[in-house]
């Protein structure tokens, strides 16, 4: 038990004291993060917008292969794009093997599914006739999309937040493709399971806090504007 | 439903029961990944247990955490190949002695065409040195292993400037910390083109071992500074009392004996002999 207190004060002290290593660890993660949460995002929310309202022939289909994808498993994804990226490989020219680069890739292909299923039910749970309303209440199509989407982005939000927390909790992918390089690549998670293999605890330690805190103000941003919506009501 | 139950719980005893059984014959052996994954403890505890009737359970790790087990009293015997971190484990009470095994070699792995000319190096130093004025890609463990132990005491051996983490670069250039086992990095520096520091065993298994080529060779090898001596070191019982410590020096004392050693000796790797015994 010693231990497990020791390391979390060394732990609480690395945080205080701004320890660059800890801290550059945690720039990677979050900006890597981010960059594949907004590509996502912006593929996956138009996307998972046409398939809710548009009737098409294969909708069933479309809806069936996100749901599978939804539980692709990280190391599959970043086997796959290794076999691209790699020397190797058909776009190993391009050298985006352990990159960050070669990581957003890969959290895209994760989350993309995520962003585009969740942004698909809080679209379809918006009735039909709210955007007939607006259509006949002379708003052109782009209005009526849009009206749509304002009805439905608290769980846009929510979808995206959801997937920046599956990026930045994942290492499979971060692992394969950054392959965990200081000072470039080395992620919140990587580094926590270096550390383990080390058999050092303190940053580790130190990172999990980083990582918890960092989704609990997530969730208190989305808490925040659930809150507002439903005083709006 | 309480037939059923009853029936579980019976089960569960049997489960237990048996456990126990098979419990008292079984120690647990931290290691480094090179033992394991150069095939050497499948072809070694096999023997072991048919003479003693003991079952040696292994998880292999880098050498600073196999150690870090033995500290934490999660293993009964560590078996790991940095002498000085060895010996200061042993130093501060945690195993009893440090018993001297076996050795095999550290080698430079690289692109056939040599970019930093490091072939005809005059010693493993030099190479290292070359290396690094040419800013040829490096991977580098970084993971505490004993591998990467040997690799900073050739780079503090350069006299080049280094960081606090005893490597002479960080971040993105030629110098690649990745933080990863054996394996891993061969598989990078076969993707980077570059050098690396490896053991002659895991080496020899990407080589020869796969299907799948593998384009790099060994361009340097042979110096003194490259061996690589192993010892093991049974759990000391005072600091941790669960550690069985009699089966554990049964084990160490196995492995120094004439028969332990003649095993060792006779295993070879795709033709090639690996570890050369060394018990004093």
């Amino acid at each position: 038990m010693d231990f497990l207190a020791e390391s979390l004060l060394a732990a609480l002290r690395m945080i205080w004291s701004l320890d660059p290593e800890m801290y550059f660890v945690v720039y990677v993660s979050l900006s890597v993060s981010f960059f594949s949460t907004l590509i996502a995002s912006l593929l996956g929310v138009p996307l998972g917008f046409l398939i809710a309202v548009r009737q098409f022939r294969g909708k069933r289909v479309v809806i069936t292969i996100l749901n599978t994808m939804l539980a692709l498993p990280t190391v599959v994804i970043g086997l796959f794009v290794y076999a691209f990226l790699s020397r190797s490989g058909l776009l190993g020219f391009m050298g985006l093997l352990y990159t960050p680069k070669a990581i957003i890739i890969g959290q895209v292909i994760l989350i993309l599914p995520w962003v585009a299923t969740f942004t698909m039910a809080a679209v379809s749970r918006i009735d039909e006739r709210y955007r007939n309303t607006a259509l006949t209440l002379g708003a052109s199509g782009m209005q009526a999309v849009l009206a749509v989407a304002r009805e439905a982005r608290f769980g846009i939000l929510a979808a995206i937040i959801a997937a920046f927390g599956r990026v930045i909790a994942e290492i499979g992918i971060a692992m394969m493709l950054g392959g965990n390089i200081k000072g470039f690549t080395r992620t919140m998670t990587t580094a926590m399971a270096l550390e383990h293999n080390k058999g050092e605890f303190v940053l580790a330690v130190a990172l999990g806090i980083v990582l918890l805190t960092v989704s609990l103000l997530m969730n208190i941003v989305l808490q925040l504007a659930q809150g507002k919506y439903g005083d709006n009501r | 439903m309480n037939k059923f139950v009853s029936i579980l719980v019976c089960f569960f005893m049997l489960a237990l029961a048996s456990s126990a059984l098979a419990q008292d014959k079984v120690i647990t052996m931290s290691t480094t990944t090179s033992t394991e994954a150069s095939g050497l403890l499948d072809y070694l505890l096999p023997e072991f247990t048919k003479d003693t009737g003991i079952t040696v359970r292994v998880m292999s790790k880098g050498t600073g955490a196999a150690l870090k087990d033995g500290m934490d009293g999660n293993a009964d015997v560590v078996f790991v190949h940095d002498v000085a971190r060895e010996e200061q484990f042993v130093a501060e009470g945690y195993g009893t002695q440090r018993h001297y095994v076996m050795y095999n070699d550290f080698i430079i792995v690289g692109p056939e065409n040599d970019p930093a000319g490091i072939k005809d190096a005059p010693n493993a130093v030099e190479a290292m040195k070359r290396i690094a004025a040419a800013k040829a890609p490096f991977v580098s463990r970084g993971d505490d292993s004993g591998t990467h132990g040997r690799e900073r005491q050739l780079w503090t051996a350069t006299g080049l400037p280094l960081t606090d983490a005893k490597s002479p670069q960080d971040g993105q250039g030629w110098y690649f910390s990745i933080g990863q086992g054996m394996g891993e990095a061969l598989i990078f520096a076969r993707e980077k083109l570059g050098y690396v520091l490896a053991d002659r065993g895991t080496y020899l298994q990407y080589k020869f071992g796969r299907t799948e080529p593998y384009e790099l060779g060994i361009v340097y090898e042979g110096d003194d500074m490259l061996k690589n001596p192993y010892g093991v070191i049974p759990v000391n019982p005072e600091k941790h009392p669960h550690a069985k410590f009699e089966l554990a020096d049964t084990f160490a004392k196995w492995l120094v004996s004439e028969r332990g050693q003649q095993v060792i000796g006779s295993y070879k790797l795709l033709g090639q002999a690996l570890f050369f015994p060394d018990a004093k």
